[in-house]
């Protein structure tokens, strides 16, 4: 192993090769600038949703570098490209470090008192005249746990409002809407740990070497060892994990559901069912097996556009498994029938007997690293503690834990889902809406819409962020917030790791702990319950923890045997942790299903088309003994196909180096050199019969609108457009939108449309034409060449190299786990 | 027409109503993005009933248009329209749609159980199948409706 590598140019480092059942070895991955360090600090990625642990480094003051935890069990020392660069966007000389307010149009310096006051005082107004429907918050994937929760109280129980959502909504909603569906809850089944067993590894829309970083890199650890898994990939584009796959499938985008039920039809038709698992732990069965009879892979090949005998192979993957571990991401979860086809994959694990054994798992992935925490703790769409809101017990036990009346507690309806949120901001029925941590005049579908609505008179918006976003740039109030490494608190991956985050340094100018903003505004609203006592009695994140251990207490995502000194010692824990699980709880379902039950469930669930809620009568008489539900669906055609006027499929996608909309990579020197600017993704046969080539400025537009940018030729599938999702305009002369130079976000082009189960946007199933602006004058497009947007011919550009900036240490352990 | 034809009869303009209601009220509230893709499609669904029905029917000798004529086109429509037009005294838009949407598919609902009920006493297997194959679709734009009814009149009713 090298000592010193490029991680931007080699980004998952050197290989550390292990056998089945063998630990992880261990690889500390470190990045450091100048010499010295005062002190290390723990804390954990808030670049993706792996969860990497990891020490900050401090020296007089400042954050100056970061090492891999290597006694954690979630990555083990290593860390990926954006965890080693990403945190210099600590220091960007463009921090927000005062509050802002809108006058005369313009966003002028202000202090805490003034900003909050304007808050407080049209918070009170709106409450007074229109009541708590005209309030609405949308937050992160981004902010702690201890900060969901007490924003969480804030809205239900202070307010009263129905509509708090968070930007998860985009990224993980189909993830836990798909678990509440089988498993009647949610939860991650699985564990990272999986990876270690499994035989079989199937990634569904998972672009895990893009996204999940260093979990590619156990995967390829497993790759290099012996006796390594076989991968099956269902992918559009040539990711690293399509290149490494036994079988890859490349389907037209939007027919996930087709795709699936073949591959269940096969499972039943040669009979590759466990049906003593099946008869002991779900219901269902007999409906699924008829739903999936007549989905042949001839079908399916007619309708996703893939080989039969392709689909076949893959089911023969599936069905020759002996420890198979599924993950699904975004290819699922942002396209058509999303829900439908992310149940299809439990039910492929439920089927085969697959769950609750090492190597045998499913994992719904998240894309925001803090995503679980705002489903756990109900800031996104959910009662806290994975509570149903039409059990009525359920809303007792909060009401209680809070000391409100029951009714105080919208629960009513589901919670407002987010792309609703902006209907009602639209419609002018929500009239303030306060976002936090997160930049929807980029992230959501159709921008020229979002911008419009976001600077709408009767729209009083309130940006909590960390520097002038997009969105910021349009509030009427901006608040300067503190980040990672500025505050403290808790956070949990997509395998219910969780993980302590401690305050390195302090926060630059007068920028504040989003919990101490979120407090403060409780205290000036005097939110107080039924006996007059301040609502929110905590003042501090381990005051927020401890309020949350007692609302998680006996739900399965229990906090209860943890702590921050636990945490401290011991790094990432895996909930539940409570007294009968005091070292956590590595995977659910290991002695059958747990929290299906009428009674416990979190829902009662939906249907997979429409929606439409099934109500308890009817989950009580489906499921009475809380097992899982098979849940089959019928394919549908994506609601927006290809015409002659849009004669190709267009979809989006995120890339190594860059999260979410670039406010943090896009000032990270070594990540925004990386990967610098948009591109356009076509593939080489396609490119070939409409005489295009590298590096030609081409224009991308839909019924929305259009972006332009040069053209990439890869080996996407034909047919297909890609654009990745994170550029936006801060760093343009637009600044909050298309300049002279025509649009360069993504979501100019996608299409105001969601998954009806799960309200997650729908970004990967748009039609647009393409049209070449000018041709290519030498220089290719800005895409990197190391990941799913390589070159097909790799003469066509430069490979993407970091430089010396780019070196980090890459170190084995000193004391290697004996062999057995 | 024996009675069991008339209730085919019925069944069959009436999902061809509810079709061509559903893709009215798609397109009337384009702007309400879940409603309207929702809408269009589930509108396939009585489009493939009114299609069944006449191949059901067709069997009996029964000639039953799949294929609409320009006539009952028009007057599908205008029962369309007069279904869905918001009335002076009721809710706003698209509850008023959803209202009546909603009412629509209760109808025709009650008319699968009687052609099922009806099936079952003279022993016709094929009626069954039918009723059997169509009514749950049926029960699930009456749940949708419902569904969409309960998540938007809070807002809709009160916090304007």
């Amino acid at each position: 192993m090298r000592e010193r590598i490029d991680r931007i140019a080699e980004p998952w480092g050197d290989r550390t090769p292990y056998r089945p059942g063998q630990p992880w070895p261990v690889r500390r991955d470190a990045h450091l600038t100048g010499d010295g360090v005062d002190r290390w600090v723990p804390a954990a990625s808030l670049l993706h949703s792996n969860g990497d642990a990891m020490d900050v480094a401090v020296r007089d003051g400042r954050i100056v570098g970061v090492r891999g935890r290597a006694d954690d069990r979630v990555n083990r020392g290593r860390l990926g490209p954006k965890d080693l660069f990403g945190w210099q966007a600590n220091h960007a000389r463009d921090r927000l470090t005062v509050p802002l307010v809108r006058r005369g149009g313009e966003l002028e310096e202000s202090d805490w008192d003034t900003a909050m006051g304007l808050v407080v005082d049209r918070s009170k107004h709106l409450l007074e005249e229109h009541g708590p429907g005209a309030i609405g918050f949308y937050t992160s994937g981004q902010l702690f746990l201890e900060e969901y929760y007490t924003l969480a109280v804030t809205a239900r129980a202070g307010i009263g409002t129905n509509h708090l959502d968070g930007n998860t909504r985009l990224c993980t909603a189909t993830a836990a809407e798909a678990l509440k569906e089988t498993f009647g809850c949610d939860g991650q089944p699985a564990s990272y740990t999986d990876v270690d067993h499994c035989d079989t590894l199937a990634l569904f829309g998972h672009n895990m070497a893009e996204t999940q970083p260093v979990l590619w890199m156990r995967v390829l650890d497993r790759l290099a060892g012996p006796e390594p898994p076989r991968l099956l990939c269902v992918d559009p584009r040539p990711t690293p994990a399509a290149a490494r796959s036994e079988v890859h499938l490349a389907p037209r985008t939007g027919t996930n559901v087709a795709l699936l039920n073949a591959l269940l039809h096969e499972l039943v038709r040669t009979d590759r069912i466990d049906h003593a698992y099946v008869r002991a732990h779900t219901v269902g069965y007999q409906e699924l097996a008829a739903g999936v009879a007549k989905c042949t892979p001839q079908w399916a090949a007619r309708i996703c556009d893939v080989p039969a005998r392709e689909i076949q192979r893959a089911a023969e993957l599936l069905g020759e498994a002996r420890k198979l571990l599924s993950t699904v991401l975004q290819g699922v979860y942002q396209s058509h029938q999303a829900t439908a086809a992310a149940v299809q994959v439990n039910n492929l694990q439920l089927l085969r007997g697959m769950l609750g054994r090492p190597g045998c798992g499913v994992l719904q992935m998240n894309g925001q690293p803090t995503a679980e925490n705002t489903r756990e703790c109900g800031a996104d769409g959910d009662l806290p503690g994975f509570r149903n809101w039409e059990n009525a017990a359920h809303v007792a036990e909060l009401a209680k834990l809070w000391n409100v009346e029951e009714e105080r507690i919208p629960h009513y309806g589901a919670p407002t889902p987010a792309m609703q949120i902006f209907r009602y901001a639209e419609q002018g029925s929500i009239k303030l809406l306060w976002i936090s941590g997160t930049n929807p005049a980029v992230s959501l579908p159709e921008l020229a819409r979002i911008r419009e609505l976001l600077r709408s008179e009767g729209l009083f918006t309130v940006v909590q962020d960390l520097y002038p976003t997009e969105t910021a740039l349009l509030a009427d109030v901006v608040l300067p917030a503190a980040t990672w490494g500025e505050k403290t608190g808790t956070f949990t991956n997509a395998d219910r790791t969780v993980h302590l985050c401690e305050q390195a340094v302090q926060p630059p100018g007068q920028a504040r702990p989003d919990l101490d903003i979120l407090l403060d505004y409780a205290r000036r609203m005097d939110f107080r319950d039924r006996d007059g006592a301040p609502l929110i009695g905590w003042h501090d994140a381990p005051g927020a923890f401890e309020a949350w251990q007692r609302c998680s207490a006996g739900r399965p995502c229990d906090y209860t045997g943890l702590s921050y000194e636990l945490l401290r010692e011991r790094g990432g824990i895996q909930w539940p942790c409570d007294a009968e699980h005091p070292d956590g709880t590595e995977r659910l379902y290991s002695d059958g299903i747990s929290w299906a039950a009428p009674d416990t469930c979190e829902t009662y669930g939906r249907d997979l088309v429409t929606g439409a809620a099934v109500s308890e009568t009817e989950y009580r008489a489906l499921n009475p003994g809380g097992r899982a539900v098979l849940k089959a669906a019928e394919y549908l055609p994506p609601h927006e196909d290809v015409s002659a006027e849009h004669p190709l499929q267009l979809t989006t996608g995120r890339t190594l180096y860059h999260f979410h909309t670039r406010t943090k990579t896009g000032r990270t020197p070594q990540l925004d050199a990386a990967a610098p600017g948009m591109w356009v993704e076509i593939g080489a046969g396609e490119a070939r019969s409409r005489g295009l080539g590298e590096g030609d400025l081409v224009e991308v537009a839909t019924a929305r609108g259009a972006v332009r940018a040069r053209l990439r030729v890869t080996a996407i599938r034909d047919g297909l457009l890609f654009l990745p999702f994170h550029y936006g305009y801060w760093d343009t002369p637009g600044r909050t939108g298309p300049g002279p130079d025509g649009g360069r976000a993504a979501n100019e082009t996608t299409v105001t449309d969601w998954d009806p189960v799960s309200k997650q946007p729908l970004y990967k199933t748009a039609a647009a034409r393409l049209t070449r602006i000018a041709p290519a004058d030498g220089t290719p497009a800005p895409a990197p060449t190391t990941t799913a947007s390589a070159p097909a011919d790799p003469a066509a550009a430069p490979p993407t190299t970091g430089g010396p900036d780019a070196l980090a240490d890459q170190r084995p352990d000193p004391a290697p786990e004996a062999t057995p | 027409m024996n009675p069991v034809e008339t209730v085919l009869r019925t069944l069959h303009d009436d999902e061809l109503a509810l079709h061509d209601d559903l893709l009215a009220a798609a397109e009337d509230h384009r702007a309400e993005h879940e409603f309207h893709h929702v809408a269009t499609d589930t509108a396939r669904w009585s489009a493939e009933h009114a299609r069944l029905i006449a191949a059901a029917a067709a069997d009996r000798g029964l000639h039953l248009p799949a294929d609409r004529d320009p006539a009952a086109l028009t007057r599908l429509r205008r029962k369309a329209a007069e279904d869905l037009a918001p009335r002076p005294d009721g809710p706003p838009g698209l509850l008023a749609a959803l209202t009546a949407l909603h009412l629509a598919a209760s109808r025709n609902s009650l008319h699968w159980e009687m052609l099922a009920q009806a099936a079952q006493a003279g022993r016709d297997g094929e009626l069954l199948d039918l009723a059997s194959r169509c009514h749950p679709q049926t029960l699930r734009q009456m749940r949708w409706t419902n569904t969409l009814i309960k998540t938007l009149a809070p807002q809709l009713l009160t916090a304007s």
